[in-house]
């Protein structure tokens, strides 16, 4: 993509070929010879991160598409049989969700870094702006492939998301009925998104050719934002960038696997367990986390019209950005007030970003103004007066000349260090206020799991105890629609042996049919069978339990959770903690009081749980001592069963937690030696050049 | 890509007995796939809904203009919000009306928007009476 190349393959039949279409040359030229700038930093591999992660969407993508179906009906259950079902389906989901959020994180950085070193000026504002809209076409993509599992916050993000353009004056209503296919959200909808889902990756990965065109042809951007001007300044893309770019990529990997193996639901919502019902709406709807310093802007401002195109607009306003900022010089290393500015822009994304997950209410609302109105402020007044009135430090006069001075005396940035601090120290305030201020639930006492941790493995004896306490008390009112008997004898759950499964299952009796007159029947249960549920259908259950439908249990465990709050969603990234669900059950279980405590109504027919979230639970307490009787001895108290019920249901949402745990090792142990090959091979191979 | 034929269809009317509804419960029915509120308002909150001076709401509408004369007491409204199409949980607030979950509007028992950043009213669909007891939507 530099010019015409001198190329020639020694092979004769690849001769023939460059003759007719010089693929092999444009090849060598754009990714072997190709200079890049030899003061290049390990930001700049993130453009081959997200190269990789397109690939490994579109692949991941590809794989599940041919499981999945799009239907309102049955979205939902495919998906769960693809994590339980498929082969490495579990692997395949999990890549492709927390895929799309490391695509998001690494397309922020990229964008960042593009921003610090001012790689959008002249001559690459093309390359910018097609940036940008790769970004955007991004979002989309993201949006709708959200919606496909049809979990409640899929089809609730989906309603709040397109009815942002029923805002539009005139023309508004029309554009959302033909999203939507329909008078709401429905199937043709989900029919429509599957469809764009699967297309708009391709469009992304043509628009990414055109921006790696333009990048080939203006040159690539450097730290210090001088041009190469001789041969000393550049080294060629192989092996240099090349291997540079696989020991970043390996190590992007190694976050990547983190996620996909021991956090897979970190980056999720709970409510997304839940099967999308279009006469409830969740009682707190939040976008993805990559959608939530937009969603921030939406919400701070009262007018609907308004708060749509301020949120458009602080996307498209990136497009301007080669204008807006006038400066001559690029890098912000020689721009001491644009390096303290853009650090400030950073913590007010990140505080926005905070602030779109929080409820719309007091200081948030009013925290959210201002961050908007400083979001905005950077663009319009901050870059344009800068480069009006800032005294540049002088910049070297060769990238050969930067790399041999290589800052000597690296002055600290100490003001915008300081504002970074403050903000997170009023971030913590904040949300122990807000902690303290929740009311409604108490948070529930965590527990000590044997499948927490990266080695944790189901307990075999609670995971048997636990399914009797469920076949014995739980069955007759949950189901359990997500769970075959086949899956009691399968690896990694609770250790029967096939006989054994197939004798649990011919004790249920299973409807089946219709026979050769044409009528339904009943026989034994087989293997292959699901667990029946107690009623036919949700409006019986709902009839026969004063009006509250008893929710199935197969996701139940991931399907509920509880607030965190900051700091302790940053530190559970560390701890692997994921057993909010799993506590919250157990501490339902055991929270129920007859007591009922001062200032807490129940109505008539409820009961009080001290955990469950506004205390009055349709559900009378299920479990009493010594109900269950346990063959091996365990105590038969109310919290034994809590336990090994709750592990129990645990596995049913889980089923290949112990092989994702253990896959997990290898695959760590794996990418840590092929990191440390690539490290050492890349320090060989520029030790001449540095 | 607009709505195909058998989604129109399944559009059509609907008619909805009121009987069994008393005073002061409401119903929730699906027509087109959005719910529809149905209150049985009770005395109370007719009275509030027409207490208010009307020039004085965000989206100005009289209460009589948002239901059948002889038929006050009963409210027919898409129960979907006007800001960003929640649900609104029936009964809730500070208006004897709806409030939205998702980010704090809240109705009046006419259901029209009195706080929060909804811009319009609960929009009333098309309806009328068949008999005393029954309704057709649509």
């Amino acid at each position: 993509m530099s010019g015409p190349s001198d190329f020639q393959p020694s092979n004769p039949a690849l001769q023939w070929l460059e003759r007719r279409l010089p693929i092999l040359g444009l090849m060598h030229s754009s990714f072997v010879v190709y200079p890049t700038p030899r003061n290049l930093n390990y930001w700049w591999t993130f453009g081959a991160i997200l190269s990789f992660m397109l690939g490994m969407q579109i692949l991941t993508g590809v794989i599940l598409a041919m499981h999945y179906t799009p239907h309102a009906d049955l979205a939902f259950k495919s998906v769960e049989l693809i994590v339980r079902d498929v082969n490495y389906g579990w692997l395949l989901r999990n890549m492709h969700a927390c895929g799309a959020s490391m695509f998001f994180f690494a397309v922020y950085v990229h964008m960042l870094r593009g921003l610090y070193y001012g790689s959008y000026k002249e001559p690459r504002e093309v390359l910018w702006i097609l940036g940008v809209i790769i970004y955007l076409l991004m979002m989309a993509t993201g949006f709708m492939g959200y919606v496909l599992p049809w979990g409640q916050m899929s089809f609730w993000g989906a309603t709040v998301i397109t009815n942002l353009f029923s805002a539009i004056p005139y023309v508004g209503e029309s554009i959302v009925t033909l999203l939507w296919g329909g008078y709401s959200v429905g199937n043709p909808t989900l029919n429509r998104f599957f469809s764009l889902h699967y297309l708009l990756p391709f469009l992304i990965a043509g628009v990414v050719v055109l921006h790696v065109w333009a990048l080939h042809v203006a040159g690539q951007n450097n730290p210090d934002g001088v041009e190469p001007k001789t041969e000393k300044d550049t080294v060629p893309f192989t092996p240099h960038a090349t291997i540079k770019d696989m020991f970043g990529v390996a190590c992007f990997m190694l976050l990547y696997a983190w996620f996909i193996f021991y956090m897979p639901n970190y980056l999720g919502d709970a409510d997304n367990y839940i099967p999308a019902n279009p006469g409830v709406t969740p009682p707190h709807i939040v976008p993805e986390w990559y959608y939530l310093p937009f969603y921030a802007i939406l919400r701070s401002i009262p007018n609907k019209l308004a708060g749509v195109i301020a949120m458009f607009s602080a996307i498209i306003i990136l497009c301007f950005l080669p204008w807006l900022d006038a400066a001559k010089t690029k890098s912000s290393k020689y721009r001491p007030l644009a390096k303290q500015f853009f650090w400030i822009f950073v913590a007010v994304c990140i505080l926005l970003g905070y602030l779109g997950a929080q409820p719309p209410e007091g200081i948030y609302v009013i925290a959210g103004r201002v961050l908007t109105v400083c979001y905005f402020a950077y663009f319009l007044i901050v870059l344009p007066l800068l480069s009006r009135i800032e005294t540049p430090r002088p910049v070297p006069n060769s990238i050969s000349d930067a790399v041999l001075a290589k800052t000597g005396s690296r002055s600290t940035p100490m003001v915008s260090t300081a504002i970074v601090l403050a903000l997170a120290g009023s971030l913590f305030a904040g949300s122990i206020d807000s902690a303290k201020a929740s009311e409604g639930s108490d948070k529930p006492p965590g527990n000590k799991w044997s499948f927490s941790g990266p080695f944790g493995k189901y307990d075999r004896g609670a995971l048997q105890r636990g399914l009797k306490v469920y076949k014995e008390v739980c069955a007759n009112c949950h189901g359990l629609s997500y769970v075959a008997f086949r899956n009691l004898a399968e690896p990694g759950g609770p250790g029967y042996s096939v006989a054994q499964a197939a004798a649990f299952a011919s004790d249920y009796k299973v409807k089946d049919g219709p026979n050769d007159a044409g009528d339904m029947f009943e026989r034994p249960g087989r293997p292959a069978d699901y667990f029946p549920s107690p009623f036919p259908n949700e409006q019986a259950a709902r009839a026969a339990n004063g009006g509250a439908a008893p929710p199935d249990l197969s996701l139940i465990t991931k399907a509920r959770s509880y607030g965190r709050g900051f700091p302790w969603f940053i530190f559970d990234f560390f701890t692997q903690y994921q057993e909010q669900g799993p506590d919250y059950v157990a501490a339902v279980l055991q929270g129920f009081d007859d007591h009922v405590p001062e200032g807490v109504t129940i109505p008539e027919g409820s009961y009080y749980n001290k955990y469950f979230p506004g205390h009055a639970i349709k559900m009378p307490k299920p479990l009493s001592d010594g109900q269950v009787t346990y063959d091996d001895g365990s105590p038969t108290t109310v919290a034994q069963y809590a336990k090994d019920v709750t592990t129990f249901l645990m596995w049913t949402a889980e089923p290949h937690m112990e092989a994702r745990k253990r896959l997990g090792f290898q695959v760590f142990v794996f990418l840590i030696i092929f990191a440390f090959l690539m490290y050492f091979t890349k320090k060989k191979v520029w030790a001449d050049s540095h | 890509m607009n709505p195909d034929a058998s989604t129109i269809a399944a559009g059509a009317p609907i008619e909805v007995d009121l009987s069994p509804v008393a005073e002061g419960q409401d119903i929730k029915v699906f027509w087109r796939g959005k719910p529809i509120y149905i209150s049985h308002r009770t005395k109370k909150q007719i009275d509030e809904a027409r207490a208010v001076n009307v020039a004085s709401l965000p989206d100005p509408q009289s209460d009589e203009a948002r239901v059948k004369s002889g038929h006050e007491q009963w409210l027919v409204v898409i129960g979907i919000c006007t800001h960003l199409g929640c649900i609104p949980i029936a009964h809730e607030g500070n208006y004897d009306g709806f409030f939205c979950p998702c980010h704090g509007s809240q109705y009046d028992s006419s259901g029209r928007i009195r706080q929060g950043p909804a811009p319009a009213n609960l929009p009333v669909p098309p309806y009328t009476f068949v008999s005393d007891t029954k309704i057709q939507i649509g």
